[in-house]
């Protein structure tokens, strides 16, 4: 049944890369329960256009949640309270009327603010980079059905693959690592006989990169599939570290 | 303007071999002086990006999200075609273009159709060998799934996130020759508008959407991959940032526009449910196979679904569809909803919703073998209304989701603009006046990957280049008058939000130039749009600077657009007259109320050229020949 609620938000609000920020207090009226998160941010920013006032800046875009644009810590939860679920997909009748929600931007070293709510994300795309890819020009590819891959590797590739690229395992992790984005990849390929030829300097690759990018290490603290909204395991990472491991110590990529 | 599709000659299955044989080519040594302009990341952008750069090109390509993962490709669910025929059930590359000819209501062009059929199969390669996680069988073999009502098995799929899972495949190429140098990465850039120097097309201006500075872009050839205009209707099933800006540029820019008014809406998405809401959201078409649609028989019923007895419901697509049921075609089943909510019967707080009830099926198959089913996308309402759909019926409704229409395109996929090359959703090629399921997927791979690579290099190699670099005469120019505009949308200081007029640019659009439509309300369309448009200029609010991160701004200028755009929309419409696909002109419909085609007078491609702000465009047609299918009218009694 359709009812609204009223909530207090209180905001980061950041001009700028090199500004300080600070927590601006908003408050969120007549909100209906049947709204998504972004779009009782929308409510709020509507308002504060027609009061001559800068709207709250925040990322968003299919809103289905598999783009993997959206993402604000609420009440120091990346994407809120709801597991298995991103910002987009948080409906507003998961909070109570007089809740008070503190919204932050992800916080980590390899993630600077952009304004408010956005963070500059860049270095996932440059761990990709890294080695986040099967080598094959378009027009090599064998016949599709010329290489059986079992079912439960597909499977499980599928599980890793599903992973959304939108950082909040970072956000999550005490040590701002993006282990769980990493593995998420080398995983996906590692269990794919197409990704096999290239698994040692893909890890090795990767793992680098993201070391450079100024992300922190895994401490098993497992915050990151918690945060997950694509929920992929951490078994992903022990996945890594073997792929790593052997890497590093046999190959002749090292 | 002349339109000259350049079909080869031949017959339909060697048009596409002989094409490349007679293309000329680029010497390998040559590629890497011809530098290429790519403007979107989605399938047909990524795919492209890659494959040219593979080929030795200098690529850069633009995006406007903060990653080139992200754009709308992302979001299909449910598969790609192939005509592999892997289940031995007789498919073939000539039933996979027969279908789509006949599903797009014959206003596609044989040619290209036939060659999107041909490369399907190289597409399912390229992916698998790329690791994309295909659903398998226990072999190991590639699994196959029916879909859209087709009568076999040819579409591929990785779970319910297929678009996801090709996008990132054709992501991670690009990546991979981004990291070897060879695409220049742009992205947080939004192009607004296309540089024209001595009639070719030779770069854009975009704006860097963190600093707000204007860019000037130079290369050799610009290519389109922006996606379509389904956000004209505001809330559609397209992501927020979706919008027809490149293409509507390059329109004012002389390239033609085909069709726009052939626009698909699909019937099964969870409805609207408040005036704030922001987009739409699909459920799979699936649904509609155990799923029974109805709604009360008596208007106004405000009743609990549970609490209306079985003699007072209405299942409305089984008692006029007989022999087709629920599972009568997108079209059909998205205007039989509306008209039943137009009689007052729609259900929900809104009214607009007719139910989708599964009681039927669960009590003659069980709940564990619909929830085998259907469990994810119950899941997925549950998640979105908070209703259980096992235990109360699902509400559905239409919402705009594709738009075949796109810039006008050659066999080459070259605009009325040389050296202007669009690709995917933002040309209209492919899919006529309604595209079937799991064909969009397939057309922004096709272009990308197989096709634009053959014939790019053909262009390239037969053109002079004069020298134009971004000091021309004609980006300062382009430069000038974007900045122009952006002035102008910050001074205007109104007091209403862009969202405000888009919402009410969409109910327009959705009013008049929906699902069906007539030629008085395309008439009054076309003057409440140009009211509207009068008003945004001296009542819009754009907050902020044009110097920083600034997302109100970016919103009005993709509005503004749309504003113009609509109004190309509705005079498209208005000049077929006839049904076709997702054109429903109420005045031509058989007894059936199904769409009535005009092959004497209709039979062509409604290419449009802009003319100037005050006068109308001008019309070109390219008249369509079938020597291969026969027309046929549909029916689904």
């Amino acid at each position: 049944m359709n009812k609204t609620i009223n909530l207090t938000l209180k905001v980061w609000r950041q001009k700028s890369r090199d500004e300080k920020g600070r927590f601006e207090t908003y408050p969120a009226q007549g909100i209906s329960t049947d709204m998504s998160f972004l779009e009782m941010l929308d409510v709020v920013n509507e308002k504060l256009t027609v009061e001559g006032k800068e709207p709250i800046a925040f990322e968003h875009d299919c809103r289905e949640g598999i783009c993997g644009s959206c993402g604000s810590m609420v009440n120091g939860r990346a994407h809120g309270p709801l597991k298995g679920t991103s910002l987009c997909q948080l409906h507003m009748r998961h909070f109570k009327n007089g809740d008070t929600l503190v919204i932050e931007p992800w916080r980590a070293r390899a993630f600077p603010v952009i304004k408010d709510l956005v963070v500059d994300r860049s270095a996932l795309d440059r761990i990709i980079q890294a080695g986040g890819f099967i080598s094959v020009n378009t027009g090599s590819a064998p016949e599709a059905n010329s290489l059986p891959v079992p079912p439960l590797s597909a499977e499980k590739a599928m599980d890793a693959a599903a992973c959304i690229g939108c950082g909040a395992c970072v956000a999550a992790c005490p040590n701002a690592s993006a282990m769980l984005f990493v593995s998420a990849k080398v995983s996906q390929f590692a269990l794919l006989p197409q990704g096999r030829p290239e698994a040692d300097r893909r890890a090795l690759g990767m793992v680098r990169a993201m070391d450079a990018c100024g992300f922190g290490n895994c401490s098993n603290h497992r915050e990151c599939e918690n945060a997950c909204p694509k929920e992929v395991s951490i078994v992903n990472i022990a996945r890594l570290n073997r792929e790593y491991l052997h890497a590093g110590f046999v190959s002749h990529e090292r | 303007m002349r339109l000259d599709a350049k079909i080869p000659a031949g017959p339909l299955p060697q048009k596409w071999d002989r094409h490349r044989f007679e293309t000329k080519l680029v010497n390998p040594a040559n590629k890497r002086k011809y530098s290429i302009i790519v403007v979107g990341t989605g399938l047909a952008g990524a795919s492209a990006s890659a494959s040219l750069a593979e080929l030795g090109y200098d690529v850069k390509t633009f995006c406007i999200h903060d990653s080139p993962r992200r754009a709308h490709s992302i979001a299909a669910q449910g598969g790609i075609n192939a005509a592999k025929n892997y289940p031995n059930d007789g498919d073939s590359i000539w039933r996979l273009f027969y279908d789509t000819v006949k599903g797009g209501d014959f206003r596609a062009r044989e040619a290209n159709v036939y060659r999107l059929a041909q490369v399907s199969n190289a597409i399912i390669d390229q992916c698998v060998a790329q690791g994309i996680p295909f659903a398998r069988e226990y072999g190991g073999l590639l699994a196959n799934r029916s879909f859209g009502g087709a009568q076999l098995s040819r579409t591929f799929y990785a779970r319910g996130q297929t678009g996801q899972q090709l996008l990132l495949g054709a992501y991670s190429a690009m990546m991979r020759q981004a990291a070897a140098g060879k695409v220049h990465l742009y992205p947080r850039r939004e192009m607004l508008d296309l540089v024209v120097a001595d009639g070719q097309a030779r770069g854009i201006v975009a704006r860097n959407l963190l600093t707000g500075e204007i860019e000037r872009h130079a290369g050799h050839a610009v290519l389109l991959c922006t996606g379509g205009y389904g956000n004209v209707y505001f809330l559609s099933t397209n992501a927020k940032a979706c919008n027809a800006s490149a293409t509507f540029r390059a329109y004012r820019r002389g390239a033609a526009f085909a069709n726009p008014c052939f626009t698909q809406i699909h019937p099964t998405c969870i409805p609207v449910h408040g005036t704030y809401q922001s987009k739409l959201t699909l459920m799979s078409e699936s649904l509609r196979n155990d799923g029974r649609v109805w709604v009360p028989k008596t208007p106004g019923d405000k009743r609990r679904p549970t609490e209306i007895p079985e003699a007072e419901r209405d299942y409305f697509l089984e008692r006029k569809y007989p022999s087709f049921g629920n599972l009568v075609p997108r079209d059909v089943a998205s205007r039989n909803s509306k008209e039943q909510c137009d009689q007052g019967k729609g259900v929900g707080e809104t009214g607009l919703a007719v139910y989708l009830d599964f009681a039927d099926a669960i009590r003659r198959d069980g709940r564990a073998t619909i929830a085998k089913k259907y469990g994810n996308l119950f899941q997925m309402y549950d998640k979105i209304t908070g209703e259980d759909p096992y235990t109360t019926p699902m509400m559905i409704y239409p919402a705009v989701h594709y738009t075949m229409g796109g810039l006008w395109v050659d066999y080459n996929l070259m605009s009325t603009i040389d050296g202007l090359f669009v690709l995917g959703e933002a040309n209209f090629s492919d899919h006529g006046a309604n595209r079937l399921g799991a064909s969009a997927l397939m057309q922004g791979l096709a272009d990308g990957y197989f096709v634009i690579p053959a014939t790019i290099g053909g262009y390239l190699a037969g053109t002079r280049f004069a020298d134009v670099e971004t000091g021309h005469a004609a980006f300062a120019d382009a430069e000038r008058q974007v900045s122009e505009r952006i002035t102008r949308l910050l001074s205007v200081s109104g007091s209403r939000t862009v969202d405000d007029f888009h919402r009410r640019l969409g109910l327009i659009m959705w009013d008049h130039c929906g699902m069906s439509r007539t030629n008085a309300g395309l008439a009054e369309a076309r003057t409440l749009i140009r009211e509207l448009r009068t008003e945004f200029w001296k009542e819009v609010r754009v907050p902020g600077s044009a110097s920083d991160f600034n997302q109100s701004l970016e919103k009005a200028g993709r509005v503004a657009d749309f504003m113009e755009f609509a109004e190309l929309m509705v005079i498209d419409a208005l000049a077929r007259q006839e049904s076709c696909g997702g054109h429903f002109n109420e005045a031509f419909q058989t007894e059936e109320n199904e769409a009535r085609r005009d092959d004497q007078n209709f039979c062509h491609v409604a290419a449009w050229e802009f003319t100037g702000e005050e006068s109308d465009p001008r019309l070109h047609k390219e008249p369509l020949s079938f020597e291969n299918v026969q027309l046929t009218q549909r029916s689904y009694k």
